[in-house]
C-alpha cells in the first residue's frame, strides 16, 4: 500500500509547552486509521498542524510525496485534504446549503448540486433543514453538517476530529454507520477519537497518543483487546 | 410641513452617502475586528480623484453628462479601490498577528500620511469641480415648496444601486460566501481552502470603492473639498456603522439612513449649528443604551 500521508518525527510547541513529541505515523491509501488519546493528548494539535495551524517546529508532514508542513492552509485544502474539525466550526449565520457550498471551494461549483444531493442521501436530516440557519441545529445535526461539508470537496483524505463528542449514543451509532458507508467507497479516513470502542471497531489500524507521544500502535482489533488500552480508554471492561 | 419634507429629502441624500461610507467601516471591522481610521481619508482621496477624472475627461473633449459621470465613477472607483488594497497591504497586513493597539496606531498613522500626502501633492487650498448637473424638481406644499435637485435624485438612486449590487454580491455569490465565511470563522475558512488574506484585501477594496462612490456623488453635488474633508464625514459614517450595529452590512446602510434623516430633521427644526453635536451625542447614547446597534448581534462569541 502506498502511503498517502506520513508524519515524520513531528514536534509542535505552543510557546514553552511541547504539544507533540517526535510523532511519526502513516496513513496509507484506502485505509481507515484512528488516533485515540485522552483530553489534552495532542490529537487536535496534530490534525491542525497538517494545515499549518500551528506550524510544526521540526519534522516533516509528507502528503503524496511532498512536505506540506510549511504550506498555507488553503494550499493544503486545495490538494485533497478536508477536515471536520474539533467543535465542528460550521458557519453559524449561514444556511445548511451555504455551509455545504463552502466545502466546494477547492474544486469549484461544477459538481455542487450533484454532491449536495449525495450528502442529503447520506444525511437525510440535512435535507429537511437545507434552508435553516446552521446555528439553530442540534449538536448531532451540526456534526453531520461538518462531515458533509468536508466531503463536498471530494477529498482524498478525510480528517475527522472527535465526531462523537457530546452526542447521544444513538446519534454516535448513526454517524459511525455513515462513516462506514463513506469508507466503503474507498475513501481514506484519519479519525481522531476518545470513543475508542467505536473508533477501533471501524478502523483498520490505530495509534494511541499519550501526552503528545505515540505510545502504541496496532490493528484496530489488536488495540481493542490490548489490556492497557482497555484499562485507559474502554473503561476497563 | 414643507421644512420637514425638505429636510427628509436632504436627510435621505445625506444618509445614503453616510451608509455607503459606513459599509467600509463595518465590513473591515467584521472581518478583522479593527476600526480603519484611515477610511475617511480614503473618501477624501476619492474627492481629489473625482476632480482629476473630470478634468481629464473634459480635457479629452468629452462633454455629455452621462459619459463624464460614468467615466468619472469608473476611474474614481478603480483608483480608490487600488488605494484600499495598498493601504491594507502596507499598513495592516504586516500587523496581522499583532495587538489591536498596534493596528490602531498604524491606522491613525495611515490617516495622517494620506492627509499630508494629499496636502503636499495637491496643495492646501480648497479645490472645486464644475457643476455638471443642475436643475431641480419643485413641489408645492401648502404655502411653501419642496425642492429636489436632479443631483440629489441622482445621489439617492446611485447609492441605492451601489448598496443593492453589494448586497447581492455578499448574499448570493461565491465571493460573498467566502467573505462571510472569513468573517464568521477565519481559521475554518482557511481550512476549507479560502485564501483569507486575499479575502481581507478584497474587503478593503470593496470598502474603498463604496467610499469612492460616495466621494464622487458628494463632490459633484457640493463642488468644493480640501484635504481635510474625510475627517468629519468619516466620523459621521463611523457613527452610522455603530448605530446600525458594527459588523452588520444591512446595519451600516440602515444606520446611515437613520443618522442622515435625524441629523437633517434636527438641523431643520432645531438648530443647524449644532447638528454635529447632535450626531455625536447620538453616538454616545447608542454606545450607552444599545452598544450592539440596531441590527448588530450582542458580542458574538469567537471560537
Ligand atoms: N492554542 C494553544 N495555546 C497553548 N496551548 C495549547 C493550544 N492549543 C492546545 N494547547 C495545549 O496543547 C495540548 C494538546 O491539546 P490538544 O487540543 O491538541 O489536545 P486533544 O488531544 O485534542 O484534547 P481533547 O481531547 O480535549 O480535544 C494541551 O496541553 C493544550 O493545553
Ligand atoms: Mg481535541
Amino acid at each position: 500500500m502506498t502511503s498517502l500521508m506520513e508524519f515524520k518525527e513531528v514536534d509542535v510547541h505552543y510557546g514553552p509547552i511541547q504539544a507533540l513529541k517526535k510523532v511519526s505515523l502513516t496513513v496509507s491509501e484506502g485505509e481507515i486509521v484512528t488516533l485515540i488519546g485522552a483530553n489534552g493528548a495532542g490529537k487536535s494539535t496534530l490534525l491542525m498542524s497538517i494545515f499549518g495551524q500551528p506550524r510544526i517546529s521540526s519534522g516533516e508532514i509528507i502528503y503524496r510525496g511532498e512536505d506540506i508542513s510549511q504550506k498555507s492552509s488553503h494550499y493544503v485544502a486545495s490538494h485533497g485534504l478536508a477536515q471536520s474539525p474539533e467543535g465542528r466550526r460550521i458557519f453559524p449565520s449561514m444556511s445548511v446549503e451555504e455551509n455545504l457550498l463552502m466545502g466546494t471551494i477547492p474544486i469549484g461549483m461544477d459538481h455542487a448540486e450533484e454532491d449536495m444531493q449525495h450528502m442529503f442521501e447520506l444525511f437525510p436530516r440535512l435535507l429537511e433543514r437545507r434552508n435553516q440557519r446552521a446555528s439553530t441545529m442540534s449538536g448531532g445535526e451540526q456534526q453531520m453538517l461538518a462531515i458533509a461539508r468536508a466531503l463536498m470537496s471530494r477529498p482524498k483524505l478525510l480528517l475527522l476530529d472527535e465526531p462523537s463528542l457530546g452526542l447521544a449514543p444513538i446519534i454516535v451509532k448513526q454517524i459511525f454507520q455513515i462513516l462506514r458507508d463513506v469508507a466503503s467507497t474507498g475513501m481514506t479516513i484519519f479519525l481522531v477519537e476518545q470513543n475508542a470502542n467505536h473508533a477501533l471497531k471501524l478502523a483498520n489500524r490505530g495509534y494511541v497518543m499519550v501526552n503528545g507521544e505515540i505510545r502504541m500502535t496496532g490493528t484496530g482489533d489488536e488495540l481493542l483487546v490490548n489490556p492497557e488500552v482497555r484499562e485507559a480508554y474502554l473503561g476497563g471492561h | 410641513m414643507d421644512i420637514v419634507l425638505q429636510q427628509l429629502v436632504n436627510g435621505l441624500t445625506l444618509g445614503s452617502v453616510y451608509g455607503l461610507i459606513a459599509i467600509g467601516y463595518t465590513m473591515v471591522y467584521g472581518i478583522i475586528g479593527m476600526i480603519n481610521f484611515a477610511h475617511g481619508d480614503v473618501y477624501m482621496v476619492s474627492a481629489y480623484i473625482t476632480a482629476i477624472a473630470i478634468a481629464l475627461l473634459t480635457f479629452f473633449g468629452i462633454e455629455s453628462f452621462p459619459i463624464i459621470i460614468i467615466g468619472t465613477l469608473f476611474l474614481t472607483v478603480a483608483v480608490t479601490g487600488a488605494y484600499g488594497w495598498v493601504i491594507e497591504r502596507i499598513a495592516y497586513r504586516p500587523l496581522r498577528n499583532s495587538s489591536r493597539l498596534s493596528v490602531l496606531i498604524s491606522a491613525i498613522g495611515m490617516s495622517l500620511i494620506l492627509q499630508n500626502y494629499v496636502q503636499l501633492s495637491q496643495g492646501a487650498n480648497q479645490q472645486g469641480v464644475p457643476t455638471l448637473l443642475s436643475g431641480a424638481l419643485r413641489f408645492n406644499v401648502g404655502d411653501g415648496f419642496v425642492q429636489i435637485t436632479y443631483m440629489k435624485i441622482f445621489i439617492i438612486v446611485a447609492s441605492l444601486i451601489g448598496m443593492g449590487v453589494l448586497t447581492y454580491i455578499i448574499q448570493k455569490t461565491k465571493l460573498g460566501r467566502m467573505c462571510r465565511a472569513t468573517q464568521q470563522d477565519r481559521k475554518m475558512a482557511s481550512i476549507l481552502g479560502i485564501n483569507t488574506d486575499r479575502i481581507i484585501s478584497i474587503v478593503f477594496v470593496i470598502g474603498a470603492t463604496m467610499a469612492a462612490l460616495a466621494g464622487v456623488l458628494i463632490t459633484l453635488d457640493y463642488g468644493a473639498f480640501d484635504f481635510y474633508v474625510g475627517f468629519i464625514i468619516g466620523i459621521k459614517a463611523f457613527t452610522a456603522a455603530v448605530l446600525g450595529g458594527i459588523g452588520s452590512l444591512p446595519g451600516a446602510m440602515l444606520g446611515g439612513l437613520v443618522l442622515g434623516l435625524s441629523e437633517a430633521l434636527f438641523a431643520g427644526l432645531i438648530s443647524s449649528d449644532y447638528k454635529d453635536v447632535f450626531s455625536f451625542s447620538l453616538l454616545v447614547l447608542i454606545l450607552i443604551i444599545r452598544p450592539s446597534g440596531l441590527l448588530g448581534k450582542p458580542e458574538v462569541e469567537k471560537v
